[in-house]
């Protein structure tokens, strides 16, 4: 199954991932040839086949909405790439 | 135990000699560290090593059992996890630059259970990244060697652990399992290694793959070991709801059931062409040790087999592309420089710190969910995921346990399939099906190839019957003694 350029910048974009053009290349042919072996699906007739999103039949489990406080917001903090006081700073979001 | 040096006790044995004070839980940390010293550069298993903490949490043990204080069955014995289970404290990567220098706040629960059960942390294993791969080459860290020949591959994803295993640098370890990260690298390696029933382990603050397949197990050099870790890490936990509310039953005790009269179902569809000649042999001696000791062959079919691997490679990489969108510079991790605006940080952050296997599956994964496509891929998968846990109902309906080969070939070179995605996925073809239905496998060394490379046999059992699988491989063990350790000198 041929993908093209134009889809693998797409599906990218969405992903938020940034490619060099030699790598999108390579994911273009691989993607191609994955894609082709996965069809072999359609092979298959699942017509009124209910599907399996997990693999055990356990229902819903309930419980309280009850709060549990962490208190150790230093120890989140600290990882931050970039921060300010007890906010994570990023680039800017809206252009001026 | 005289006569085997201490690095090949098992962990059972371990754990009777501290107890019994015959050694001290300082001694055994002591020996393994220098052991690591001595082996780890020449497999490279260790990420991160702990030689203080291990060294002050032995000191503490040794207190503890002076003062007539058990914590359980780890007691004072050094063991080590996978990359991919939070250490508070303790940097944990996932085989992954973009999660730089991650200091988990908190322990997984898996973590916690070992800590709980008088275990002693040696350090943290490579893996491939975020647990995507079959060779632990796809790791920022780079590969890990095989112990029983150091120009091949561990297998993979847990092949850190699997080659330590192997390699006397730790007792044992606990690993995971999403297609067979678990199992196959275990057989490659020689070693013990389970992946539990889907529920059947916690999976809070274990770094997520594929939500619905991965499941944390147990990785040890004999089968009552890996029952005593399975023992330890299982068991309900409110923090993960889809962990299951029912008794942990005595693994343990389950090692020395009989095997008589149990039924073991041989897939024809798993002996076809294509099977590597050493790999049949090993898989029928397994067979043949069941068989001396009463058990009964059966043959099945398990007919969706061929679309295992086609269905996993929608739905994992679907699951992945999902999961791994919490990393992008913001909280935690690697954060890329330069560019200007929110989006051009998170896409050049996620470009430069996922590797390339990572990027291929993230990019299946959207592909597979996009608009326009989601029914013809991810709907269509998770149809025939019915069908293929249909043929296992079906199967277990006459069989108690299902033999089958753990991977198609033994421990390839490094290198030899890194550029091949497909040859590569199709090492994990007979340890895929368990994970689409959620089923316990296990993977028990059966014989060494031509090459000496060891090759395990699989055993698949019904739901929450880890137990049988337990009683099977270690009839297995008994009747086909094999070397415990490979044999590396520093």
């Amino acid at each position: 199954m041929a993908i093209t350029r134009e889809e693998v910048l797409q599906v990218a974009r969405l992903a938020r991932l940034a490619l060099s053009s030699a790598e999108g290349e390579k994911i273009r042919e691989q993607l191609g040839g994955i894609l082709s072996y996965i069809r072999q699906l359609d092979r298959l007739d699942t017509t009124g086949v209910v599907p399996t999103s997990h693999a055990i039949e356990m229902g819903t489990p309930f419980r309280d909405d009850s709060a549990h406080p962490f208190g150790e917001k230093e120890e989140i903090l600290k990882n931050a790439p970039d921060r300010e006081e007890d906010f994570f700073r990023v680039p800017r979001i809206i252009e001026d | 135990m005289a006569g085997i040096p201490v690095h090949a006790w098992t962990l059972l044995e371990a754990a009777r000699a501290i107890r019994e004070k015959e050694i001290s839980s300082r001694e055994l940390t002591r020996a393994l560290l220098s052991r690591i010293e001595r082996i780890d550069p020449q497999i490279r298993v260790y990420i991160t090593v702990l030689p203080e903490a291990a060294m002050q949490e032995a000191a503490a043990r040794d207190e503890e059992l002076a003062g007539g204080h058990l914590r359980g069955p780890l007691h004072g014995v050094p063991v080590a996890l996978k990359d991919i289970f939070c250490t508070k404290g303790i940097r944990t990567t996932c085989g992954s630059r973009i999660l730089g220098d991650f200091d988990p706040p908190y322990d997984a629960t898996v973590t916690k259970k070992i800590r709980e059960a008088g275990a002693v942390l040696l350090g943290k294993h490579n893996m491939d990244e975020f647990a995507m791969g079959s060779s632990t080459e796809t790791s920022w860290f780079g590969p890990t060697r095989n112990p029983w020949a150091t120009d091949r591959i561990p297998g993979g994803s847990s092949g850190g652990t699997s080659a330590a295993v192997a390699a006397g640098t730790c007792f044992a370890g606990v690993g995971t399992d999403t297609g067979g990260s678990i199992r196959q690298p275990a057989s490659l390696c020689g070693v013990v290694g389970m992946k539990p029933t889907y529920g059947r382990v916690s999976r809070y603050g274990m770094i997520a793959f594929a939500s619905s397949l991965d499941q944390a197990g147990p990785i040890a050099r004999s089968v009552p070991d890996a029952a005593v870790v399975l023992g330890v890490i299982a068991g309900h936990d409110r923090r993960d709801s889809t962990s299951v509310d029912i008794p942990v039953p005595d693994f343990l005790a389950a090692t020395g059931k009989d095997v008589k009269g149990m039924r073991i179902g041989l897939p024809r569809e798993y002996f076809a062409g294509g099977l590597d000649a050493s790999v049949r042999e090993v898989v029928e001696r397994a067979l043949k040790a069941l068989l001396s000791r009463g058990a009964e062959a059966v043959e099945i079919s398990l007919p969706h087999t061929e679309f295992a691997l086609s269905t996993y490679y929608i739905i994992a990489p679907a699951e992945a592309s999902s999961n791994l969108a919490r990393y992008d510079g913001v909280r935690y991790g690697f954060r890329a420089d330069g560019g200007t605006g929110l989006i051009e940080m998170m896409s050049r952050t996620r470009g430069e710190g996922f590797g390339a296997e990572v990027k291929r599956r993230i990019m299946i994964g959207t592909y597979v969910l996009s608009a326009g496509y989601y029914e013809a891929y991810y709907g269509k998968a998770q149809k025939v995921r019915t069908l293929l846990r249909r043929d296992f109902t079906e199967a277990f309906s006459g069989v108690d346990v299902i033999l089958t080969p753990t991977a198609p070939t033994p421990a390839f070179r490094i290198g030899e399939k890194v550029d091949d995605p497909l040859t590569m996925y199709l090492s994990d073809i007979y340890t895929i099906p368990c994970n689409l239905a959620g089923i316990p496998g296990i993977s028990v060394p059966c014989g060494m190839s031509p090459d000496g490379l060891p090759i395990g046999a699989q055993l698949l059992g019904r739901h929450f019957d880890e137990e049988a699988l337990f009683a099977a491989a270690a009839a297995i063990e008994r009747e086909i003694p094999l070397p415990r350790v490979a044999p590396l000198e520093g």
